[in-house]
């Protein structure tokens, strides 16, 4: 694809042309379309919070039942299950939305506005960030509705911290989520303006999903996993977000499933840093695809 | 054929050479035209003759790759986005969301091509009074029929006052009193100002609905003018003839001086007369008869645009793809 008037950066706005909030339009327009499904909005938004209360409270009340007899090493701050695997549920639910959250470039492709939005003005950079914003700001949604819920069965978040503590750990929560959740929505808008059908679109997410969930420390931890699989781990995106949501819901220093968790604020930069990568290569391959891709 | 527009009046859309290759087929092949302002111009053609790829290329949705095209005053090479806002498009296939209202449609149509605020908002109150909408405003989409989709897709190509609106295919998939409707609306924009440029592969919307025709056939320009341009080229009326023995018909016929053009078609005969034809056909009769032939029909009519496009692309617009090099079967009758 030649130019489209796009500057060669990711800075916006085609040449001689104000066209700066081309992706405000189709921010706007997606969220149109998210709060119009009502049953969707209302089953994205029910589906963390019944993950969190039948998996959640049955593998904690197994998990806790277990460790119950374990001694846990003196002034170490000591957390049950649930607590733990509600940040696993807050990523999962991060990655499952992100990763879908470019499907709507696939029907559009197909059966909707791709063609009008590609011939209009509006940079190719802009519909990328367009959607990827709106995904976020569903994944905020998401994130706080599970941190609420989650608080209310019983999960230990923010504990003993003050109301100005807790702003922090929220904030910090969020501004994990939403570099995962970026870089999820470009590979999944890159996906999507690449291929041809719904079906072979879903066929992929799903292929993606199991290893990049189940290859983290989402419920269990990832210590005693076979060398291989533990290297995965460490470098798993979901790893490095989980990470941050348990520094910042937790705390830096805790007991949880018979193993002691300890982040030093270098651990947590290092996360944050992997997820930034992550994220602008993911953009990156987003961008490649856009400025390739044919739709007539 | 075509005629320059009037001295110092720049064509609004300038086509020279343009060429487009898929792998090894040539989906157009070097075509040159211009478009004046404020005509509507019509390329006519089977499907796969090349008419939507070189739409694509004038809107900027496919890279020109060979050739030249200016729209309205930019090169589409060098100043795409120009020519994007100073154009409207109505797309060959319903390009909306189902899922969004009327006039949110409208809305993002404005938005993405930046329009302020009040300004949108006032166009787009025009607008769906124009296509009579305004009932609709709050519809989804998906609730319209096909005629009320298109006129909304037509109100959507409209909005940012665009210079030129280019429709390709605009009527197709509707009833015949849809089209006829839609041929209104579009006439009004036209008349408003709006030049016009559309694809089709109906006779009919091309004969018209359209100031001048350019007929594309494997992607090249085969003839161009206005309808009655067109028609005149087959000559003034068309004799339709069987016979018994059609072949020693035609080496008589052949040598009459009225008779411009002979074609076969399965067993009848098509003359191309340059004068009145009732005059000519009596001549013709006499001449049959002298020689011993049977005449079993006859038919004479005016040239239709189905005539001029089954005389120059050798095919019937509705057995595209499997005609002879010559015309096998005119439809009888015409408009």
């Amino acid at each position: 694809m030649k130019d489209r008037g796009l500057p060669a950066r990711i800075s916006c706005g085609p040449e001689g042309s104000n066209m700066q909030y081309g992706f405000v339009t189709i921010y706007w327009r997606d969220m149109i379309r998210f709060v119009r499904f009502k049953t969707l909005l209302i089953s994205s938004l029910l589906q963390p919070a019944l993950w969190l209360a039948f998996f959640g409270i049955a593998m904690a009340s197994n998990f806790d039942a277990m460790m119950a007899g374990m001694p846990v090493p003196a002034g170490i701050h000591s957390v049950g299950y649930l607590t733990f695997m509600a940040a696993g549920i807050i990523a999962m639910t991060t990655l499952f939305t992100s990763l879908f959250g470019g499907i709507v470039i696939l029907f559009d492709k197909n059966w909707g506005l791709m063609r009008e939005i590609l011939a209009s003005p509006v940079g190719r950079n802009h519909i990328i960030v367009g959607i990827a914003l709106s995904g976020v700001t569903k994944s905020f949604i998401q994130a706080l509705i599970i941190m609420g819920f989650g608080v209310l069965i019983g999960a230990a978040f923010f504990a003993g911290y003050a109301p100005l503590q807790i702003v922090i750990g929220i904030l910090g929560i969020l501004a994990f989520v939403a570099l995962f959740a970026l870089g999820f929505l470009f590979l999944s808008a890159a996906i999507a303006i690449s291929m041809e059908s719904p079906e072979g679109l879903q066929g992929v997410m799903t292929l993606l999903t199991m290893p990049i969930f189940f290859a983290s420390n989402a419920l269990y931890p990832i210590d005693s996993f076979p060398e291989i699989l533990r290297v995965i781990s460490l470098y798993n995106p979901m790893t490095m977000l989980i990470n941050g949501i348990r520094y910042f819901a937790i705390g830096p220093d805790f007991y949880a499933l018979g193993h002691h968790y300890a982040f030093t604020q270098m651990d947590i930069a290092l996360s944050f840093l992997g997820l930034v990568v992550f994220s602008v290569i993911m953009f990156v391959l987003a961008w490649w695809r856009f400025r390739k891709a044919v739709v007539t | 054929m075509v005629q320059p527009g009037p001295a110092g009046d720049d064509p609004i859309i300038l086509v020279e050479n343009l060429e487009h290759t898929y792998g090894n087929f040539k989906a157009v092949d070097g075509i040159s035209f211009a478009v004046k302002r404020g005509e509507i111009f019509s390329f006519l053609g089977p499907n796969g003759a090349g008419k939507s790829t070189a739409i694509n290329i004038l809107i900027t949705l496919l890279t020109i790759q060979k050739g030249r095209a200016v729209v309205a005053g930019y090169d589409v090479a060098t100043e795409p986005q120009r020519v994007r806002e100073s154009i409207g498009i109505v797309f060959q296939d319903i390009t909306l969301d189902r899922d969004m209202t009327v006039w949110e449609q409208l809305e993002f149509h404005g938005r993405l091509y930046d329009m302020p605020v009040k300004d949108r908002r006032d166009r787009i109150e025009e607008l769906l009074k124009l296509v009579q909408l305004e009932a609709k405003r709050n519809e989804l989409t998906k609730r319209l029929s096909g005629g009320m989709k298109r006129r909304l897709e037509i109100a959507r190509g409209l909005m940012t006052r665009p210079t030129v609106l280019f429709l390709d295919e605009p009527t197709i998939g509707l009833d015949p009193q849809t089209r006829m409707r839609m041929w209104e609306y579009i006439k009004g924009v036209n008349r408003e100002g709006t030049t016009i440029f559309l694809t089709t592969h109906y006779m009919d919307e091309a004969d018209q609905l359209s100031d001048r025709i350019s007929i594309i056939d494997h992607g090249k320009i085969i003839i161009s003018g206005t309808s009655g341009e067109l028609k005149n080229t087959l000559g003034r009326d068309l004799i339709h003839l069987e016979t018994d023995n059609n072949e020693k018909a035609i080496t008589l016929l052949e040598h009459l001086p009225s008779v411009r053009e002979i074609t076969v078609r399965d067993t009848l005969i098509v003359l191309m007369v340059n004068e009145d034809g009732t005059r000519v056909l009596p001549g013709i009769i006499d001449t049959l008869r002298d020689a011993g032939i049977e005449i079993s029909s006859i038919n004479l009519k005016k040239p239709s645009m189905d005539d001029v496009f089954v005389f120059y692309t050798g095919k019937d617009i509705r057995d595209e793809g499997q005609g002879p090099a010559r015309p096998h079967f005119l439809r009888a009758g015409g408009k």
